[in-house]
């Protein structure tokens, strides 16, 4: 009895998130141009979705956006926490603090601290705004995967590496980093997500003349999403769907591995 | 030579300083740029007069109406997230990554086009009312209410208060729990006295981060309040983008920012409370 009302509330829940998603799904195929009318089934707007200029566009431009704004953001997070290894307590605490400011505040105050401040520095609303002010959110994600595993580092690999004649450079790449590539890949990942799904920064920061799929899907908005932007959010959906799973059976395997190794041990 | 001080660069605490640069011009300074265009006039002279019209009643209704939402949302997010994050607990080995990723997954979905999609669940021939009509009910009004923001915001932010009210239940050390029981707690003493205090931080931080965003928010009032009703949120990107009345606009971003503050000092004060435990155990 208790079980099948937990097993209820799971599904419950499971249904209030994706109900949405699967509303966006059957939107992608219905033959009619406009929401909350279902006048048959089509494959025409997934055929569409290639000439459709204006969304490639958006598409591409949150794709570059994203992508460079997480390398950036990871680059510097990464520089910083190697910095903040070497500080004391009350620094490390000053830096995280001032670090986390973005993280804690508003985005619509994020967005309009920066467009003032980009205006008020005379730079124009493009895309180099746009790609500065995912920087500036992205980093304390960034941070936050990064910082703990730089910090909890042990110096003692290094040096041995040091003692053993790697250069530095070598040392560097061949100890420090590959401990750190989880949380660098991580970083990069959450980075990346942050800025692909950022609207209200985008908004303020993004001047006229150049959208990405958030600002192209509220402009739309008023006169009604192009069904087109249904198909690509179902394709991106289908996507991320395919890569959970993979990492679902990858788990698995590993968990297979491990416990095929204890067992050896054991015997 | 050369490698000495590379080898000393590699470590140093210089590291840290283009990230210094960095906060100055674009952390500290948009805040200052927000702080200057607020309190001075179109001709760049000193003025309160934008904060005196912030506290006028039509603009102090929305911020109160802006709390509340917040305020109700966060706690039916709570109340939502708690059960939730008990049961995934529970099912922490067998099957807690796939019911963990099916709540990651929908934040993959551009939440733009999800909040639009509660249009077509919510509006008057929508998909409730079309399976009301289907029971014979008779039909809800849900679209453009305050109901439909606040389903709206739960559905939103609902993954910031199970992330971080996850991680707190999930270290609660299950001897502890069996101790309650066995010294004879019910499954409600157990939660109220063992569990709810042990999760505290997780509770705190999770409602901090849902009520912000919640509070500032001016994308899901507009898409299904239906600009009918008007959030602090849609106040300002009003000010910003249709009145260009942006000293205004920061003024109200300013009050904000004072909500803002307030929630960081809960959590600070919360997250020292139990360093504090952890240092007399």
């Amino acid at each position: 009895m208790m079980e099948k009302l937990k097993n209820g509330y799971l599904g419950a829940i499971v249904l209030f998130l994706y109900a949405p998603i699967l509303v966006l799904i059957a939107q992608s195929f219905n033959a009619s141009r406009y929401r909350g009318q279902w006048t048959g089934f089509t494959w025409q707007w997934y055929e569409r979705l290639i000439e459709n200029e204006e969304i490639i566009a958006a598409f591409t431009n949150t794709l570059t956006i994203g992508v460079t704004s997480a390398i950036l953001a990871t680059l510097l997070a990464l520089v910083t926490a190697l910095g903040m290894r070497q500080m004391g307590l009350r620094g490390r605490m000053l830096f995280r603090g001032i670090a986390n400011v973005p993280l804690l505040n508003a985005d619509i105050v994020t967005g309009i601290s920066l467009m003032l401040l980009f205006l008020g520095l005379g730079l124009r609303l493009g895309y180099d705004t746009i790609l500065l002010a995912h920087i500036v959110i992205s980093l304390p994600y960034a941070m936050l995967c990064i910082l703990p595993q730089v910090l909890s580092m042990d110096d003692v690999c290094y040096e041995a590496a040091r003692d053993l004649g790697a250069p530095p450079v070598t040392a560097f790449r061949k100890v420090i980093l590959p401990e750190l590539v989880p949380g660098i890949v991580a970083a990069f990942l959450l980075s990346f997500a942050m800025s692909a799904d950022d609207f209200i920064v985008t908004y303020f920061t993004k001047g006229a003349g150049i959208e990405t799929l958030t600002t192209e899907i509220y402009a739309e908005l008023k006169l009604g999403v192009h069904p087109e932007m249904y198909a690509l959010s179902t394709l991106f959906f289908c996507g991320v769907l395919v890569f959970a799973a993979l990492l679902m059976l990858n788990y698995k395997v590993i968990r297979r591995y491990r416990e095929a190794g204890r067992e050896e041990e054991a015997a | 030579m050369n490698e000495r001080i590379a080898a000393k660069l590699a470590t140093h605490r210089f590291l840290a300083l283009p990230f210094a640069l960095w906060a100055v011009l674009f952390i500290v300074l948009p805040l200052f740029f927000v702080l200057f265009t607020g309190l001075t006039n179109g001709a760049g002279n000193f003025t309160l007069e934008n904060i005196s019209t912030v506290l006028q009643s039509e603009y102090l209704k929305a911020l109160g109406l802006s709390v509340e939402l917040a305020l109700v949302s966060t706690f039916i997010c709570l109340l939502l997230a708690y059960p939730l994050c008990l049961i995934l607990r529970e099912r922490k080995e067998s099957r807690g990554l796939l019911v963990f990723l099916l709540f990651l997954l929908p934040l993959w979905m551009n939440s733009l086009l999800t909040t639009m999609a509660w249009q077509t669940i919510m509006e008057k021939h929508g998909l409730i009312n079309m399976f009301l009509a289907y029971l014979g009910l008779p039909e809800v009004h849900l679209i453009n209410t305050s109901a439909a923001i606040i389903i709206g915001m739960v559905y939103n932010f609902l993954p910031y208060m199970v992330l971080p009210l996850y991680v707190s239940i999930s270290r609660i050390d299950e001897s502890i729990i069996e101790a309650a029981r066995d010294l004879g707690a019910n499954s409600w003493q157990t939660l109220r006295h063992v569990l709810l205090p042990l999760s505290l931080p997780g509770i705190v931080s999770g409602s901090t981060m849902v009520f912000i965003p919640a509070l500032t928010t001016f994308v899901i009032s507009a898409l299904l309040g239906g600009n009918k009703v008007l959030l602090v949120g849609n106040i300002i990107e009003q000010e910003f983008t249709a009145a260009y009345d942006w000293q205004l606009g920061s003024a109200l971003s300013m009050v904000l920012m004072v909500f803002i503050i307030l929630n960081i000092l809960l959590e600070a004060f919360t997250d020292s409370g139990e360093q504090g435990k952890k240092g007399r155990s």
